[in-house]
């Protein structure tokens, strides 16, 4: 019982599908690995699909493929700051852990939990063949670096989000001429320093802005004194 | 019920343990009270009288255990039979209480490990694919999913010790490969789940179109409660299940059709309801919602400890005095990561002050000793983690039960070191209102540079994303930083006003209608 699925499927399942209905079966593996390559090329991800795959493996670790793990993590690194890369790690056993590429993703993971931006990117660039395997990479990783910054800083100095999000110079001009216009970003002249750039105001870096949900009460509390009022 | 032994070493079972099991027992010897035993108890399920089962099932069958089966297991479903009309599914029943109690008092061997599974499949197909026409209580339901999970995780850890394995246990391990395959429990417990249709239930109960909770799960209009309420409790049996796998994401989505904010079935059996709170938390807990799982830890710690004293004759009381503890261990961890005392209820507090005050104050100190006590706290109170695949047969043979144990381990500790120099950044934090960034650096003896990257981690760790994509900030102390300033804000606790007044008329009402009631002589 169990390891049956139909031999005729007329329906074509999606492996979205596969996962939410049939996901303890053998059999969708190759699936599920073709489904990591699809989600890499066209830039989407699936964390539940990627967990069910590492669970197969940890179910029959000979067909565990190595490469195929190496890049749902590289997927889980690009969806910080959510939690997935550890979610993944947790399903690895400890042995594959050790080998050189995943040590590395492990380490540029570390980097980035703990806000060492620079450290990232020089680790990232001595890994070009991991990391550039997987397109939108960098973008994902600039993306979750302007959040950190954005929970963090009111106004940053230009250097410290340079560092942060690994473009210099001209390059650099531009990416802040295109977030002035498209997303609120704001360029001061520091005081003697240099630029200052003011990110947009949002709860995180501006507590004054916080909804003080303590003084709303819902309304399905409201109902229990209904029938006292009335 | 599942037994009370959550050590990590169990006891082996080895031939020679067959033998003490043994020793003045006849599998045929049918004492008078277990005749009648079996007699009463199939007329009731017959009957389908709900109540009278639940009494012989909870109390008469632990009375007859500790009298006459202390250290024996009870006769064999041959001997009794014939009692019961030879009826199978009773007989398959019979089967799995006598597999409990064997697992509960004794230690299997190899093959009655392989047999108890052997009887969970006939019992669940039956359940599964045929019309079954009985109401046995919830305490039973729980119990079978509860024990089937327990015994599948006692089978990992028994099969992951391969060194001492006789010729003849890797023998029957070979043939018996199908024997608690990790595929086949999850996909009874899933086969249950989608066969009760129970999420869709759940969900038309919102809408008011179905009757599930309102009843306890039983069927007043004739029909059967068990493919039901087994379904429901395979939910938690899946998040059960993917916890010891070290897959908490999936396990907290199985869990998702059940409103734990909400009593439902899942509180009319108090086993049930600790094992749910307990994995769920538990599952937050190496997820980092640390907040989440300190409100369900403390709501239920606050449950049990008002409602204990009601279960002490109980077999699960051990049970629950065992999952307690527990509890109080990995509240402790949350809050030392996490401090946000306010959330936690005054009674509760006390008894966590009481049992780990102190140890706290010294995790949060990060030093060697912190991390000595965070590995204690974790071992002591983690589920027993396992390695689903099948083992290598070849030599040499190893020992590898607690491989699963020590990978979760590991990257809990990692995490925490991760976590290592916020306790200071805190400490800071609130004895400055404002502070310069090259101040703070020179206090705590590191370079600006680096002071921004603690600060980075601090507001990455202490900002949680929830499951729907949500910023979740669980820091007591929090900041923002205007070019080289740093400046602090402190997050009140503010009086919840509304709730206040609320609560008062709700009580004063109570107040007045009791008075009404008085009659005045």
């Amino acid at each position: 019982m169990g390891r049956e699925t139909p031999k005729q499927q007329q329906v074509s399942y999606t492996v979205e599908q596969l996962v939410a209905v049939n996901p303890y079966n053998p059999d969708i593996l190759p699936d599920l690995e073709n489904y990591v390559n699809e989600q890499v090329s066209s830039q989407t991800y699936s964390l539940d699909a990627n967990l069910c795959l590492l669970r197969l493996y940890q179910f029959e670790p000979e067909r565990m493929s190595p490469q195929i793990v190496a890049r749902i993590l590289v997927k889980a690194l690009m969806a910080m700051p959510a939690p997935d890369f550890s979610l993944c790690l947790f399903l690895i056993p400890e042995r594959v852990q050790m080998e050189e590429q995943f040590k590395t993703l492990i380490v540029l993971s570390h980097y980035l939990e703990t806000g060492r931006f620079r450290q990232f990117w020089d680790e990232a660039a001595k890994s070009r063949h991991i990391v550039e395997a997987v397109p939108g990479f960098e973008q994902a990783i600039q993306t979750y670096a302007i959040r950190v910054l954005s929970l963090t800083y009111q106004k940053i100095p230009r250097p410290v989000l340079a560092e942060a999000i690994n473009i210099e110079g001209l390059s650099l001009d531009k990416f802040l001429e295109h977030q002035a216009a498209n997303s609120g970003w704001i360029l001061e002249k520091g005081h003697g320093r240099g630029q200052l750039i003011v990110l947009p105001r949002n709860e995180f870096n501006h507590p004054e802005l916080k909804k003080s949900a303590a003084d709303t009460v819902p309304l399905e509390h409201i109902t229990r004194i209904f029938p006292i009022l009335g | 019920m599942a037994t009370s032994r959550y050590d990590y070493e169990e006891a082996p079972g080895t031939y020679d343990d067959a033998n003490r099991q043994d020793i003045g027992y006849d599998p045929n010897f049918v004492p008078d009270s277990v005749k009648s035993f079996v007699v009463h108890l199939y007329r009731h399920i017959r009957e389908k009288n709900v109540y009278e089962i639940h009494q012989m099932y909870e109390i008469s069958f632990q009375t007859l255990s500790d009298r006459l089966f202390k250290d024996t297991p009870w006769p064999s479903v041959d001997a009794v039979a014939h009692y019961v009309d030879n009826d199978q599914v009773f007989c398959l029943l019979y089967r799995e209480m006598w597999f409990r109690h064997l697992y509960a008092r004794l230690s299997p061997t190899l093959k009655q490990r392989i047999d108890s599974w052997d009887n969970y499949c006939s019992l669940f197909q039956v359940v599964l694919h045929r019309v079954v026409n009985m109401q046995l209580p919830n305490q039973w339901l729980w119990d079978m999913v509860d024990e089937f999970v327990y015994q599948f995780q006692s089978f990992c850890q028994y099969r992951a010790k391969m060194k001492n394995k006789t010729e003849q246990e890797i023998a029957l391990l070979r043939q018996f490969d199908q024997a608690w395959n990790v595929y086949g429990v999850l996909n009874y417990l899933q086969a249950f789940v989608e066969k009760s249709n129970i999420i869709q239930i759940l969900e038309q109960e919102k809408e008011g179109g179905e009757q599930f909770t309102a009843t306890d799960g039983y069927d007043y209009s004739g029909g059967s409660n068990v493919l039901k309420v087994l379904g429901y409790f395979s939910m938690v049996g899946l998040l059960r299940v993917h916890c010891l796998l070290g897959d908490y994401q999936t396990g907290l989505k199985c869990l998702l059709p059940i409103d734990i904010s909400q009593q439902g079935v899942y509180t009319s059996v108090i086993g049930s309801h600790i094992a749910t709170i307990y994995h769920y938390g538990f599952a937050n807990l190496m997820m980092r919602r640390y907040v989440e799982a300190i409100h369900e830890f403390n709501k239920i710690l606050l449950y049990i400890y008002k409602t204990k004293q009601y279960h002490q004759k109980s077999p699960q009381y051990e049970q629950i005095l065992k999952k307690n503890e527990q509890m109080y261990a990995l509240l402790a961890i949350c809050l030392s990561l996490c401090p946000q005392v306010k959330l936690v209820e005054e009674t509760v507090n006390s008894q966590l002050r009481e049992k780990y005050g102190e140890k706290m104050a010294r995790m949060q100190r990060y030093d060697d000793e912190a991390f000595a006590i965070y590995d204690e706290l974790f071992s002591y109170a983690c589920p027993k983690f396992i390695t689903p695949s099948a083992p290598s047969f070849e030599e040499p043979l190893v020992n590898y039960n607690q491989d699963a144990y020590r990978l979760q381990l590991k990257l809990f500790l990692y995490e925490v070191k991760q976590q290592q120099l916020l306790s200071g950044v805190r400490t800071f934090l609130k004895v400055y209102s404002t502070i310069s960034l090259g101040k703070l650096a020179n206090y705590m003896e590191v370079d600006e540079a680096t002071l921004r990257s603690i600060l980075l981690t601090y507001k990455h760790k202490t900002h949680a994303v929830d499951s729907d994509g949500k910023i979740i900030s669980n820091a007591d102390v929090d900041f923002y930083i205007d070019d080289d300033m740093i400046h602090v804000v402190e997050s009140k606790s503010v009086k919840r006003y509304g709730d206040y007044f609320l609560r008062q008329i709700v009580k004063l009402e109570g107040v007045i209608t009791d008075m009404d009631r008085v009659k005045l002589e």
